[in-house]
């Protein structure tokens, strides 16, 4: 009231809601601050978990490669396989996937694409188990001539090389078998965003003469980047999580090696998974402590991916 | 200069129009017959104007003439579009060659919206990987013809999507031009456009009258009158595929039609 007396307030814009109106608002307020309620429960039940571990090694439980039956404990070298299991599934997946959507988008007949849209979206649905045991069962034994003829030949880059003999549980045969995990999210999202490429640029350049190539190149791929970006770092979050595969086909090393042809890796799910039935004290708490550093990050690569999806002209509404 | 040739003069030599003849023309969507025998000449540096109702075919016909009907699933057509003596449709011709010949503006302006106003002219060029020995002269040439130099010369390194409407539609066909095209298509290119962008534009089709042929399909009575030399009218009955009912000079359509369909439709009385 000290303002100038000619002043107006904006009014309060005030609307009266009918019941169904409120009903419906209630249930789906209720079950969104759910999800958001059941993740800070996770996280801090994690968190509480891993106090006792993180107050007894610190800094060092990141950064030591070390792990004892009763501590000290250190997951630099876990968390280092998990990154580079991500990685190499990623490098596999994100071009056969990128290939896969733009044949599905922009070369296949409506019948064929309908068809390997169910396929891929089924591949999507198999349990990681059945992964697992066919890359354990079969396709290692046909991976290992592949990582043997890229020692051979390539082995003077650090990665491919490798020392001894065994080329079995490697972190590039784990990767291989996740890399077929993610390629369904990763390709449905890069067909999503290519479907939706703008068509009065497509044809812009289809009458200037451009073949289907340029088209892709000049308007489809452009327009689809911040999907399949997002659609990478998505697959890239589903890889870092991967438990079972890993389980069942690296063997656990708690050491850096810069070699991924060679055995031995590891990765934070495989190690919980397999050591929290016999844990007891506190290697229960440097399990949480792993948990809750694989919880934030693959929080961290989702959100970034969803950010990246949401803010590109393309991904704009497109479900993750 | 050959459909099947992979290259293409960049000259701007318009001493040579190109004539368009269409001739037998049918089209399908699946097994619906949409259009039915259509035979229509654009004469060497004429504008032709195609009128009708909507849903008559206009576009559909329009599309078959630079080889985009084909894109959409399901499209067939059967007849012959001849340019420079060669049917566009024989089995020696390529799409992507032929569209070249025949450019198109479309009814909503379409520029690539990542690219500057320069590279949005010289678009085609690079689609086509045809080296470009003077890109400026091209861009400013091209940017002349479609009436828009001025406008822009001081921001060709803008977005193209920062442009009006009308100067949008304007760099499309600039876009069009720069790669040389014996004919250029226009569907409905003022439609999505204000009056005074559409009054520029009639004025940019009526220099490039000089430079090659163009065929235009139009609702605007008004602009048909204006910028055609020769009109066609369709027209698709109910439950017929489309025809062309009635076409001649600009002056007999409108004034002296010899079918009433014909001289009601232009005179308003339906459509």
């Amino acid at each position: 009231m000290t303002a100038a007396p000619t002043s107006v307030e904006p009014r309060l814009l005030l609307s009266a809601p009918t019941r169904g109106d409120r009903i419906f608002r209630g249930i789906l307020s209720g079950s969104a601050s759910l999800t958001m309620v059941i993740l800070a429960l996770i996280g801090l039940y994690l968190l509480s978990g891993a106090l006792p571990e993180l107050r007894a090694d610190g800094l060092s439980f990141f950064t030591s490669f070390r792990w004892t039956e009763l501590g000290p404990f250190g997951i630099g070298a876990v968390l280092y396989w998990t990154v580079t299991i991500a990685l190499i599934s990623l490098t596999i997946a994100l071009p056969v996937s990128i290939s896969l959507a733009l044949a599905i988008t922009q070369y296949a007949s409506a019948r064929v694409a309908a068809v390997l849209t169910i396929l891929i979206d089924l591949l999507a649905a198999l349990p990681s188990l059945i992964f697992g045991i066919w890359g354990l069962i079969f396709l290692q034994p046909r991976l290992v001539p592949v990582s043997e003829w890229l020692s051979q030949h390539l082995g003077f880059i650090p990665i491919f090389n490798v020392h001894g003999t065994n080329f079995k549980s490697s972190a590039f045969i784990a990767g291989v078998v996740s890399s077929l995990m993610i390629m369904p999210i990763i390709t449905s999202i890069a067909r999503e965003v290519f479907s939706r490429s703008p068509q009065g640029e497509v044809e812009a350049a289809y009458a200037l003469g451009a073949t289907r190539w340029s088209v892709i190149k000049t308007v489809v791929l452009p327009f689809g980047r911040g999907g399949i970006v997002g659609g990478a770092m998505l697959g890239l979050g589903r890889a870092l999580g991967e438990t079972i595969v890993v389980v069942l086909i690296v063997s656990p090393t708690f050491l850096i090696s810069p070699r991924i042809l060679e055995s031995g890796a590891n990765s934070v799910a495989a190690l919980i998974a397999l050591r929290i039935g016999e844990a007891h004290g506190i290697a229960v708490n440097a399990l949480m402590a792993a948990g809750l550093t694989l919880f934030l990050v693959t929080l961290l690569v989702n959100m970034i991916a969803s950010a990246i999806v949401s803010r590109s002209r393309s991904g704009a509404g497109v479900e993750l | 200069m050959t459909l099947a040739d992979a290259t293409v003069t960049l000259s701007t030599d318009a001493a040579e129009g190109h004539t368009l003849s269409a001739s037998g023309v049918h089209a399908w969507f699946g097994s619906h017959l949409v259009l039915e025998d259509i035979n229509l000449v654009a004469e060497a540096n004429t504008v032709t104007a195609l009128i009708g109702p909507s849903g008559c075919g206009k576009s559909t016909f329009i599309r078959i003439l630079n080889r985009t009907h084909e894109l959409v699933p399901g499209a067939q057509m059967a007849g012959e579009v001849i340019l420079n003596d060669e049917d566009i449709y024989g089995p020696s011709s390529r799409p992507t060659v032929v569209r070249r010949h025949i450019g198109m503006v479309f009814q909503k302006p379409n520029p690539f919206p990542a690219m500057t106003i320069a590279q949005n002219v010289l678009a085609g060029p690079k689609l086509n990987k045809i080296k470009v020995t003077d890109p400026d002269e091209l861009v400013e040439v091209s940017l002349t013809r479609a009436g828009l130099w001025r406008e822009v010369k001081d921001r060709l390194d803008k977005p193209g999507g920062s442009l009006s409407g009308g100067q949008q539609q304007r760099l499309c066909i600039a876009r069009s031009l720069a790669v040389h095209p014996d004919v250029l298509l226009m569907d409905e290119p003022c439609s999505a456009l204000d009056p005074t962008s559409t009054r520029r534009i009639e004025e940019t089709i009526g220099e490039l009258r000089d430079l090659i042929t163009i065929v235009i399909v139009t609702h605007n009575m008004q602009q048909a009158e204006r910028v055609a030399d020769h009109v066609a009218f369709f027209l698709a009955e109910e439950n017929e595929p489309g025809r062309i009912v009635e076409q001649g000079s600009t002056a007999k359509i409108f004034e002296d039609a010899d079918d009433p369909r014909t001289s009601d439709y232009v005179h308003g009385v339906f459509g």
